[in-house]
């Protein structure tokens, strides 16, 4: 019974979240080290937003703005939007397709691990010699040339938590396609399952790339190796078109997933099903597979030659088509419904108007010519801004306070929740709208400093003040989350009234999620039970043994190994004692864990029907 | 090309972009992409207008949509049970809004895919006659943190800013010698990347107007991406040719006026020659410094006075607080110089200025007074100072120079008439 | 029923996806070869774009030679169909002569990695073709080293299997692992064929 860990004290939690292989639990994990990081991140945002508080400041040094921007971006995508979405798909989609587990809770444990000791090995680099200070996407040859190992950090660091983010990836492939309940079709699944299933394809095929750049990186850095140095023949632009192949993807990656939470909760708070369900599947689709085609139109000025300009022009434009599709779906969801405007439909609304201002700026950018003048410049600071807080970050909150109560068992302050948002929206579009003038007004991106008279001043100064309006609301949010888990009210298993199979059980649900697997009878399975039914899920199979993995604490020592024989690879001489041991730590656990058979535990009927709860909404 | 149907939004836009003029939403006319002056950027802004129109038409529909849903069908709070009916979708509907957006985005994709070909396009304009005519090629090196201009089959060189004759195709070929910067003169052009060895790209320059134009390094290169400024000079394509023939006189030998310029000149022989270069010399191991008498910016973006030049000097590049361009690769350099040597190397440096033509010919551009005061914060120094010392080997050319000007301005005019 | 999963009687038609544990890490690994799939193909894009690079040191057609490598295709062809044998006796529930099989697999693996390290040890002594020697000797290396340490992983892999389970027999728990293993390295296989074609006869011809 290690999956319950009745044993008291903090120790025996402690140990609990090292080893578990609970989907829940490993949400959990992931959601508080996402929130870590994306304050961290914000931070450095508001570092940078002081530097530019004023023209020719001096606030911080030119060698630390770049380190600051750099880790700005990197920690945001990876360390706080990836960890985020994953937190919501461990949390949701397991319950959400009516599975008792993931298809490798192992692999999941082993993913978040990686991903955690890859983000603190990132973070090492503070300490330790500098950050990296090449821009999150570390162009070549900057990236070779950047003294002491911050780069090494970013390259190594990433590897480690790329390898996580994969295999989270492939394990909620398998998950989606052989979990399913009885009756769970493809096309009767939630939105949100949907766009995670498809984000998790996207994370396979492209990750690989990323893991292809970052070697080849670590080895031009560490190993003499002349990819990208032209003196010995390499070529610069390698890099940036195996980062992209992997970074456009990567976006899709991060907003497909807030896509499906807004198809989860606009049709919730509007009391009506999604307008034109299977449309929205098929963009989703559609999305992910053009994704894959564009990735040279963030590279239109390093001189590829018009016709491939053009080619890759065009085909960006058409992802406006699948997109537009989802926002009039979105709308006429809307129309015609009882909305109600609780904390994570408000987010849903400020989301369309905030992300369709990102879509057309991402049309003007795709025009190739145009894109001369945006590239690189705050417009195209401001458009990602606005695609990934406007689209992503608001996303994220909107399904982390709709999912809250499913995860915690408690609700958050609704009125903070409003404070949160408009402070946060507001202070968004204060900062963002108004970059889109900077950079057509000649303010390229990653500037240090900008000089006086030259038009730039008061822009700069109302997006800093913007910045302060959206930390502030961060905080709002977060003394939100202390008070609710403080107080502790216990909510029910169903609080918003909603649709979907998550909410049939109880909140939070036990560690087994269904005591009977449910039978789904089409889609939004909780609201056919709730106008049709007696408001229950019936159960498609008799109550009977269920079958648990067991805890394990492989996954926490495989990622650790890594970590450490990160720095004996990156400072070499003495210190590669320390890569033999990080390896041998690795590969002993894996021989662990392969040597010893781990076939998982039985919870028995007998308990179960002790259990409270029957396993269906009440 | 895409002139004819451009012109009618053109109208509608004038009042936009007046009022956008008004509220100071388009920046300084010497740096700002919306205030055009130069083919390219004309090309692109009526890109980013019509895109913009587009996307506008789009906006609005979904904005009149969304603020009537959300006042519409909030839950009546006298009958929160009311049952909405569970819509499945709408075939038409739903066609409806993936071909309009299709048609929208063709609309967008034509005159986008010209563009692009048209940008890229670097084959020799034609005369009336459809012969092919010499074109002026400009070799173009960035390097951290300074940019250096070579005039192909010419034997010019120079640094940081770049002399183009207006209304006259200006070729570019563009190299990096260490990490990838990105050349951009918004007012005039998009940018291009400048790649390391083995990706030189090229791309075309015409102003339509003589001005100063402040130009941008727009790929992060280091620590002082951010102040790698540079300047193109466009002045009448008289005053151009007569600036190419000055400074192909320069040996680098010729004596300045005073006698500390002289020690100075023999201090910069002794120092500073293995990097720095007077006159046509290929090394570029450190910006070319032939017309530095003439610079508007000292490292691109300081004040140009003699006082920050001993301080860069002295400093190597680096300044004494590290701030005035941190990660200067000057740092390597050798020599130890007292301050009293360092002056009279910036004395030396400050009376180098062998053309008669200078930023100041430019200046008959697009300023208003106020933007001039910025880019010309030397001019009072110059007429008190140093300026003397330059006029007697100025006379004969500056009065070629202003005859051409006058030519210029005429050119200039006639362009703007094309305009309307 | 944990216990049934140890068992090595009855066993049905396809043991390694009779249970769910079994179709998940059968389909998991499907997929985790198309990623697989992705790196390498990052990895011939990058060899493609710097194989005519070779700075101050030798080309492709200088060093490489066909003969080598022909007799590796070959040895690693070999293996895989070995490797097919294996799973055909584990279908039936043969174990030793799967144990055989596997065996035979993993000699002709070692013949392979053996092979390939004289080979590099002949290039980088007898050419002076280093990892740093230029852009095209290091997309070289890290290509087929690649490759190479991919055979070195499921060796390993394929050994531990087969000394973890050599005193019981086939049983549910255990025939999704060798059939995920012996999957893993037709994978390679096929990696070396393009490898073979791209690297070595495209080296040479053109």
């Amino acid at each position: 019974m290690s999956a319950t860990a009745r044993k008291a004290g903090f120790g025996a939690a402690l140990w609990d979240y090292l080893t578990t292989v609970d989907h829940k639990k490993i949400g959990i994990l992931y959601l508080v080290a996402g929130i870590f990081f994306f304050i961290l991140g914000g931070l450095e945002a508001m570092l940078i937003r002081i530097q530019l508080i004023s023209p020719n400041n001096e606030f911080i040094s030119a060698q630390f703005y770049n380190e600051v921007l750099t880790m700005h971006g990197t920690t945001m995508i990876f360390l706080a939007a990836m960890p985020l979405i994953f937190a919501l798909m461990n949390a949701v989609v397991p319950l959400q397709i009516g599975a008792r587990d993931v298809a490798f809770p192992f692999v999941n444990s082993l993913g978040f691990w990686l991903f955690f000791f890859g983000g603190v090995m990132l973070n090492v680099s503070w300490f330790v010699t500098g950050a990296p200070d090449a821009g999150w996407t570390a162009y070549a040859p900057l990236s070779i040339f950047s003294e002491g190992h911050g780069v090494d950090f970013y390259a190594i660091g990433l590897q480690i938590s790329g390898f996580g983010t994969l295999m989270g990836g492939i394990n909620f492939i398998v998950t989606v396609v052989n979990m399913r309940a009885p009756g769970m079709t493809y096309m009767r699944m939630p939105l949100f399952t949907w766009t995670a299933f498809i984000a998790s394809v996207l994370i396979l095929f492209a990750f690989p790339a990323l893991t292809v750049g970052l070697f080849m990186l670590t080895f031009d850095r560490l190993f003499g190796a002349n990819f990208f140095d032209p003196a010995m023949g390499g070529n610069a632009i390698i890099w940036e078109h195996l980062f992209w192949i992997f970074g456009h993807p990567e976006v899709y990656i991060l907003i497909l997933p807030a896509f499906g939470v807004f198809s989860e909760v606009i049709p919730t708070f509007a009391k009506k099903r999604l307008f034109g369900y299977s449309s929205m599947v098929f963009a989703t689709v559609l999305i992910a597979f053009l994704g894959f085609m564009v990735w040279a139109h963030h590279m239109f000025t390093v001189g590829l030659g018009p016709i491939a300009n053009s080619i890759f022009a065009v085909a960006t434009m058409a992802i406006a088509v699948p997109t537009g599709i989802k926002i009039f779906n979105w709308l006429f969801t809307l129309w015609g419904g009882s909305i109600r405007l609780t904390s994570p439909m408000v987010f849903a609304l400020g989301f369309i108007p905030t992300f369709t201002i990102g879509g057309m700026t991402g049309v003007m950018l795709a025009s190739a010519a145009a894109d001369f003048q945006y590239h690189d410049s705050y417009f195209v600071v401001a458009h990602f801004h606005y695609v990934i807080v406007g689209g992503v970050v608001l996303g994220l909150f909107a399904g982390i306070i709709y999912w809250w109560p499913k995860m915690f068992g408690t609700m958050l302050n609704e009125k903070l929740n409003h404070w949160f948002f408009w402070l946060f929206f507001i202070g968004f579009h204060l900062t963002f709208f108004i970059q889109h003038f900077l950079g057509l007004m000649g303010m390229p991106r990653r500037y240090w400093k900008f000089l006086p008279d030259q038009g730039l001043d008061l822009f700069n100064l109302i997006s800093t003040i913007g910045a302060f309006f959206m930390a502030v609301g961060t905080i709002v949010f977060l003394y939100n989350v202390i008070i609710t888990q403080v107080k502790g009210v216990k909510v029910s298993g169903d609080p918003w009234d909603a649709r979907t199979l998550e909410w049939a059980i109880p909140s939070p649900p036990p560690f087994y999620n269904f005591k009977q697997e449910p039978l789904v009878r089409g889609l939004d399975p909780l609201w056919i039970e709730k106008t049709e039914g007696n408001g229950k899920i019936q159960p498609a199979t008799p109550l009977g043994d269920i079958h648990m993995p067991n805890n394990s604490f492989v996954p926490f020592m495989m990622s650790l190994g890594l970590f450490i024989a990160g720095f004996g690879v990156m400072f070499q001489g003495t210190y590669w004692v320390l890569a033999v041991i990080g390896f041998g730590i690795t590969a002993g656990s894996m021989l662990y864990r392969s040597f010893k058979d781990d076939l998982g535990y039985h919870v028995h009927k007998e308990d179960l029907e002790d259990e409270k709860g029957d396993g269906s909404n009440g | 090309m895409m002139k004819g149907w451009m012109s009618k939004f053109k109208a509608i836009f004038a009042l936009v972009v007046l009022a956008l003029v008004l509220s100071g939403c388009t920046g300084k006319p010497f740096l700002s992409a919306l205030q055009p002056k130069g083919e390219g950027a004309e090309m692109i802004y009526d890109l980013m207008i019509l895109s913009i129109i587009i996307m506008l038409v789009v906006f609005v529909v979904v904005m009149v949509i969304y603020t009537f849903v959300i006042v519409k069908y909030r839950q009546k709070k006298d009958d929160p049970d009311f049952m909405p009916k569970q819509t499945e979708g709408n075939h038409a509907l739903e066609t409806l809004w993936t071909v309009i957006p299709i048609i929208l985005l063709l609309i967008l994709a034509v005159p986008t895919v010209q563009y692009t070909f048209a940008l890229a396009d670097t084959s020799p304009e034609l005369n009336e006659e459809g012969e092919e005519q010499d074109s002026l090629w400009v070799n173009i090196t960035g390097a951290q943190y300074w940019w250096h201009f070579e005039y192909q089959d010419m034997e010019v060189s120079t640094s940081q800013e770049l002399y183009i004759p207006v209304d006259r195709r200006v070729y570019l070929s563009m190299g990096s010698q260490d990490v990838i910067h990105s050349f951009w003169v918004p007012s005039i052009d998009g940018k291009m990347d400048v790649n390391p060895t083995g990706n030189t790209n090229e791309m075309t320059l015409l102003a339509k107007e003589e001005g100063v134009y402040w130009g941008k390094c727009a790929e992060l290169c280091g620590p002082s991406h951010s102040i790698m400024d540079f300047k193109v000079i466009a002045v009448s394509p008289g005053e151009f040719e007569q600036w190419i023939k000055d400074m192909q006189g320069v040996t680098g030998e010729e004596t300045p006026e005073s006698a500390t310029a002289q020690e100075g000149q023999q201090l910069f022989q002794d120092n500073c020659m293995t990097c720095h270069a007077i006159g046509s010399s290929p090394n570029k191991i450190g910006p070319n410094l032939t017309n530095f008498g003439d610079r508007i910016k000292l490292g691109g973006y300081l004040d140009y006075n003699k006082e920050n030049l001993v301080e860069w000097i002295q400093t190597k590049g680096l300044g004494e607080d590290g701030n005035m361009k941190p990660g200067n690769q000057m740092t390597s350099a050798p020599y130890e110089l007292s301050d009293e040597e360092a002056a009279k190397i910036a004395e030396y440096l400050m009376t180098l200025s062998p053309s008669g033509i200078t930023p100041e010919n430019a200046k008959d551009g697009v300023y208003k007074d106020s933007d001039l005061k910025s880019l010309f914060p030397k001019e009072e120094e110059e007429t008190e100072g140093q300026g003397e010392s330059q006029e007697d080997n100025k006379d004969e050319e500056s009065s070629q120079g202003s005859d051409e000007s006058s030519d210029g301005s005429n050119e200039g005019s006639s362009e703007e008439n094309n305009d309307e | 029923m944990a216990d049934d999963m140890l068992k090595s009687d009855n066993l049905p038609q396809n043991p390694e996806r009779a249970s769910l544990e079994g179709r998940n890490k059968f389909m998991g690994f499907w997929f985790f070869l198309g990623g697989e799939t992705v790196l390498f193909a990052s990895l011939f894009g990058t060899y493609l774009a710097l194989r005519n690079s070779p700075a101050e040191g030798p080309t492709a057609s200088e060093i490489f030679g066909l003969e080598l490598v022909f007799i590796m295709t070959i040895v690693l062809l070999t293996s895989s169909l070995t490797s097919v044998y294996a799973m055909y006796h584990m279908k039936n529930g043969d174990f030793k002569k799967m144990q055989l099989w596997l065996g035979i697999t993993v000699a002709l693996g070692f013949t392979f990695l053996g092979f390939e390290i004289y080979e590099f040890y002949h290039y980088v002594h007898g050419y002076h073709f280093g990892y740093t020697t230029s852009a095209f000797s290091s997309a070289f290396y890290t290509l087929v080293g690649f490759h190479g340490g991919h055979v070195a992983f499921g060796l390993a892999w394929i050994i531990s299997l087969m000394i973890r389970n050599a005193k019981r027999g086939i049983n549910l728990y255990n025939a999704p692992k060798f059939y995920i293993a012996s999957l893993y390295w037709h994978f390679i296989d096929v990696v070396w064929v393009f490898i073979f074609t791209v690297v070595y006869l495209m080296g040479k011809v053109g």
